[in-house]
Formats: structure tokens, sequence, C-alpha cells
């Protein structure tokens, strides 16, 4: 066994807080805005509505780290599921580094739509 | 555990690629782990829509059109179930990892559970509610 390393104490820090942010509020957004608005059992929001609602600053900032977090949340869990399943151990470090490249590039993409 | 044992010590024991298709634990605990994939796939989505809405009115209705077409349909049904698996998943885990202790005694796991769903309630009626409009 390796010694668990500061890296891992912090990605994992970062897995928790995104594990508990999506399982809080994913769930609701994606009920209305991936089911029951296209399936036409609620209205979606008028447009107005909803670019004041993501024109308020506090919901930027609340949806960068919501973005952020889950995207951490991913990397971690992802790095470690592909690991276990592909067992090659020569692959873990590029897994690693393709994975925590990805969430950051992802809040890259977030900051840049969110603050625009 | 001994420091350090050389590499070349360690034995590990063959385990098969499909070892998570042996048990239905296994199996539940593969489809926890995946469910991150449809948190990822949630960020896009919500970038997406939010990147239309301030495109302007348009590009919103084109996104409402293209949220219906049925494989974005079936994709969000799908990661809404993986979704709910994730969120009951870690509520159910967070009594064991979190130990709250309040005057020095040690809060009931139970109450720990039930914190955590109650916040999730919450959350999900306060964001409807600013979604839908307050209406």
């Amino acid at each position: 066994m390796a010694r668990p390393s500061r890296t891992e104490a912090v990605t994992w820090l970062l897995f928790s807080a995104g594990g508990m942010a999506a399982a809080l509020v994913v769930p609701v957004l994606l009920l209305l805005f991936g089911v029951l608005f296209p399936l036409g059992v609620l209205a979606p929001p008028a447009y107005e509505h909803l670019l004041g609602v993501l024109r308020n600053p506090l919901v930027r900032i609340g949806l960068f780290m919501l973005c952020a977090l889950a995207l951490a949340h991913w990397a971690h869990r992802f790095r470690h599921s592909l690991g276990d399943l592909l067992r090659v151990r020569a692959l873990n470090t590029p897994i690693a580094v393709l994975c925590y490249g990805a969430a950051v590039a992802g809040s890259v993409w977030a900051a840049l739509v969110l603050f625009q | 555990m001994t420091a350090n044992p050389s590499p070349a010590r360690l034995y590990r024991p063959p385990v098969s690629r499909l070892w998570w298709l042996r048990r239905r634990s296994y199996l539940l605990f593969v489809l926890r782990e995946l469910s991150c994939v449809f948190v990822a796939w949630f960020v896009v989505f919500l970038l997406l829509m939010v990147d239309a809405v301030y495109a302007g009115n348009d590009s919103y209705q084109r996104f409402l059109d293209w949220s219906g077409r049925p494989w974005v349909l079936v994709l969000n049904i799908v990661a809404l179930a993986f979704v709910l698996l994730h969120a009951v998943t870690w509520f159910n885990l967070a009594p064991k990892a979190m130990v709250v202790r309040m005057g020095g005694r040690r809060v009931a796991p139970r109450f720990v559970g039930a914190a955590h769903y109650a916040a999730w309630a919450l959350v999900t009626v306060v964001l409807a509610w600013i979604v839908l409009g307050g209406s």
C-alpha cells in the first residue's frame, strides 16, 4: 500500500464536496430541465424570468461552484473506477492526468460561460 | 503492515476483468461509481442551457427544442436515474462517514441521515421555486 499522499487528500476533499453539491442540487434541476419541461408536464420558465435569474451574480457564482465541484467529483471517482475496471497499473498516471485535466478544462469553460 | 515491502514480494491474486458482474452488490457498486459520468453530463447540459439563455430568446427556444429530441430526453431520463442513485447512496453513507458531536455527545447517526434528507428536500423546493418563478 502506498502512503496516502497530500494530493489524494485534496482530490478526495473536492470529490466529497462535489458529491454533496451534486446530490443536493442536480436531481431537481435535471428533473425540471431534462425531463419535465421537454415532456410538457410543466411549462418551461419564460425567457425574461430565466435571464433575470441567471444574471444574478450570486446565481452565477453558485452555478460556477456547482460545475467546478461536480467536475472534480466526476474526475476523482471516474479515475479510480477506471483504474479498478482496467486494472493496468501503467495506465494509472495517464488516467489521473486526463481526468483532473478535463475537470480543470471544464471549470474554465464554466467560468467563460457563466461570467461572459 | 510492514513498512515499504518490496514490490517483488507482493502477491497479487489474479482477478477477472469482469469481477464486477459476480455479485449484485458489486454491480450496484459499479453503477454507483458510474453515476459520476452522468453528473458530468449534467454540467455540460446546464452550461449549454446557460449559454443559450445569455445568447437570447431565439437560442433559448432552440435549446428547449433540442432538449425535447428523443435521444436527449432518453439520455436525461437515464441520467436522472443515476443521479438519484448517487444522491440516495450518498445520503445513506453520510451518517457513517460523519461523526457529529453536540455538547460532547455524539449525535445519533439516524439524525445525521435525516438531516441530509431534510436538506435535500429544502434545496429541491427552493430551487424549483426559483426556476418556476415563485408562481
